[in-house]
């Protein structure tokens, strides 16, 4: 079985989002970028698939600027091969269009699996899995928990609200969008990284950027919330005991 | 212009609330706009359900094993069904059959896709879409171009019309490919509380940091008569259970406290979690979207939080 494993980094949400408020734009060159969470739970999935029955892993992303990274963690967490799209992106290449250039490569490769983070959280459209399948005229399933590889296709889980699970059978190739991993992804250490960045080979593609449906965003703005939380102020001691009148106020203690 | 189409999705007893709350905005969209709405469902009680919907058609796609989402047949009939009816719009609700289907779709009839969407408006010859970006840190305002998108809409986003009607409904079915089967259903696993039924949860999220820590949740969830429920990441990360997760794919609670430690309050936990009583937020980020839901908020470290509070209630 041969997988690809489609990866992207995004804003890393622990910062604050740069935007200027003024012309409603969002300066994508002026944010700190970490692995997209849900594609990191692809790769575990893939590299859990090839542990328990065989796989050919291969990690891909679009260039735009800090692919290098991602690939090579990829790599020393036990994927065999690594290729980058290259072309003149930047952060801001909308989904839609990175779709559109994961799907280009794709169609000439022979994969039979392809897995993806179920989103990104980085645009209007972040469901590339979904994307990248109708482009290619694949069937895909997202939010997808478990994937084992069965005769000559997968049996996998996708889940809906509450818990509740299918377990679908279903030929390849085939697309999936990972919600979670079975297990918590594995880490690789730095040293390791590093290792395999002297050691091993990133693959480069010329990659065309192509024409795809777009939309126009008129404006990016800060939600405007219809209440915001009141703040209380001071050290632990201050603030456990200012909770604990506020839960004393409302009769919520037992006593 | 094409009508505004919508997808109803099945749920234990006929359509889901988040596909129904689908159906006055449609409308309300048809009528501003001099268009129809049109409604599709699945599965061989659809027709029935599409009857009484106040909309002006149904279309019934019929085939038995179609009560339940199966990505692939849902797929080609929608693809056929935008195909013969050319729709404005196509609004699904953002589940998981909109996040899969909503996707994929889009890109068969090469549409823009607009995920997230909490909002659609009228505005002079424009429809213009809200939708939320960057896990809810952003609002992305757009204008919808006259060829037409596929929306998956936030459930919870608009109210549900209590309304009847009686629309004509077309009946079809699709050849359902042997690609794709659904082999059996499972239901999440019982825990061993019910955190429904809870009235204080104390909930914890990503800053917990580690499964060492969970020992002071448990503490001051026992010293305040609670429950420890959590977000997705430490239920992925195997430290709780399934049945302790709050949010689109856990639990829907509503308890008079909801303490919120260490979870920044992406879309999908506020759905879960909202309309609980009293919201009170620990979060050393004070920008969390956490922050604009809660009651009360503070910026300190849980981790001395949670003790603190413990000491103070055991103390009483
Ligand atoms: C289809 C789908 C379904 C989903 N369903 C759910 C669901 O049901 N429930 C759910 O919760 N999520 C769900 N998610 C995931 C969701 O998108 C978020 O990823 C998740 O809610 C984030 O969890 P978190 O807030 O714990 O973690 P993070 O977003 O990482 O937030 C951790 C927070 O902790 C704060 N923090 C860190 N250290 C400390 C400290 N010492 N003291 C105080 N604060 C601290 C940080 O500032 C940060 O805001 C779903 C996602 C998808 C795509
Ligand atoms: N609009 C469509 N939506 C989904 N799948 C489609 C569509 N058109 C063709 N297919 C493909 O049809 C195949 C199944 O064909 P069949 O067995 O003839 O029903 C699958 O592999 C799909 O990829």
């Amino acid at each position: 079985m041969r997988i690809a494993v489609l990866m992207k980094s995004v804003p890393d949400l622990v910062e604050d989002i740069a935007l200027d408020e003024d012309s409603g734009q969002v300066l994508f060159d002026e944010m700190t970028y970490v692995p997209s969470e849900w594609d990191d739970q692809a790769l575990e999935e893939a590299l859990l698939i090839k542990e328990e029955s065989g796989a050919e892993v291969t990690a891909v992303t679009v260039d735009t600027g800090d692919s290098d990274n991602i690939l090579f963690t990829a790599l020393a967490k036990g994927a065999d091969h690594a290729v980058k799209l290259v072309g003149d992106y930047d952060p801001s290449l909308t989904n839609r269009r990175r779709a559109q250039i994961f799907a280009d490569y794709l169609r000439d490769q022979a994969f039979d699996l392809v897995l993806s983070g179920v989103q990104a959280i980085d645009d209007i459209d972040g469901q590339v899995p979904g994307l990248v399948a109708g482009i290619m005229g694949w069937p895909h399933a997202s939010v997808v928990t478990e994937v084992h590889s069965k005769d000559k296709g997968v049996v996998l889980r996708q889940e809906y609200a509450g818990g509740l699970v299918a377990e679908i059978e279903a030929s390849t190739p085939l697309v999936i969008g990972i919600q979670a991993a079975r297990k918590p992804p594995r880490y690789a250490s730095i040293a390791k990284v590093r290792q395999v960045a002297k050691t091993q080979q990133i693959e480069e593609v010329e990659a065309e950027s192509p024409d795809v449906p777009t939309l126009a965003v008129r404006r990016f703005y800060k939600p405007v919330a219809s209440g915001h939380a009141e703040m209380i102020d001071g050290d632990v001691e201050e603030v456990a005991s200012r909770i604990i009148e506020i839960l004393q106020e409302r009769n919520l203690l037992r006593r | 212009m094409g009508p505004i189409l919508m997808v109803m999705e099945n749920g234990e007893a006929g359509f889901t609330d988040s596909s129904k709350e689908l159906v006055a905005k449609a409308r309300e969209l048809a009528d501003t706009l001099g268009t129809s709405s049109v409604a599709v469902g699945f599965g061989p009680d659809a027709e029935s359900h599409l009857r009484h919907l106040p909309v002006d058609r149904g279309i019934a796609v019929s085939n038995p094993e179609l009560s339940q989402y199966n990505p692939l047949a849902y797929e080609k009939a929608l693809s056929k069904i935008l195909e013969d009816n050319q729709p404005f719009l196509t609004l699904i609700p953002n589940t998981t059959m909109g996040m899969d289907l909503g996707a994929g779709v889009a890109a068969r009839r090469s549409l823009p896709l607009v995920a997230y969407c909490s909002e659609l408006t009228v505005e002079g010859r424009d429809v213009v879409a809200t939708s939320q970006v960057f896990a809810g840190k952003l609002m992305a305002e757009i204008a919808l171009p006259e060829s037409g998108a596929v929306i998956t809409v936030v459930p919870g986003a608009w109210s549900i019309d209590t309304g009847s009607g009686d629309p004509e409904v077309s009946v079809t079915s699709v050849e359902i490919s042997q690609a794709m089967n659904i082999l059996q259903t499972i239901e999440p696993e019982k825990g061993d509380v019910d955190i429904t039924k809870a009235d204080i949860l104390i909930s914890v999220g990503r800053g917990i940091e580690s499964p060492d820590n969970l020992p002071m949740a448990e503490e001051l969830a026992e010293a305040i008569g609670g429950v420890v429920s959590c977000s997705r990441p430490v239920v992925d990360a195997g430290w709780l259970p399934k049945a302790r997760q709050v949010g689109k794919s856990g639990q829907t609670v509503k308890p008079k406290l909801y303490m919120a430690f260490g979870i920044s309050g992406a879309p999908e936990h506020q759905q879960g979690m909202r309309d609980a009583d009293l919201i009170i937020a620990v979060n050393t980020d004070e920008n969390a979207s956490i922050m604009d839901i809660a009651h009360y908020g503070t910026t300190v470290d849980m981790l001395e939080l949670m003790p603190a509070l413990t000491e103070r209630l055991r103390g009483e």
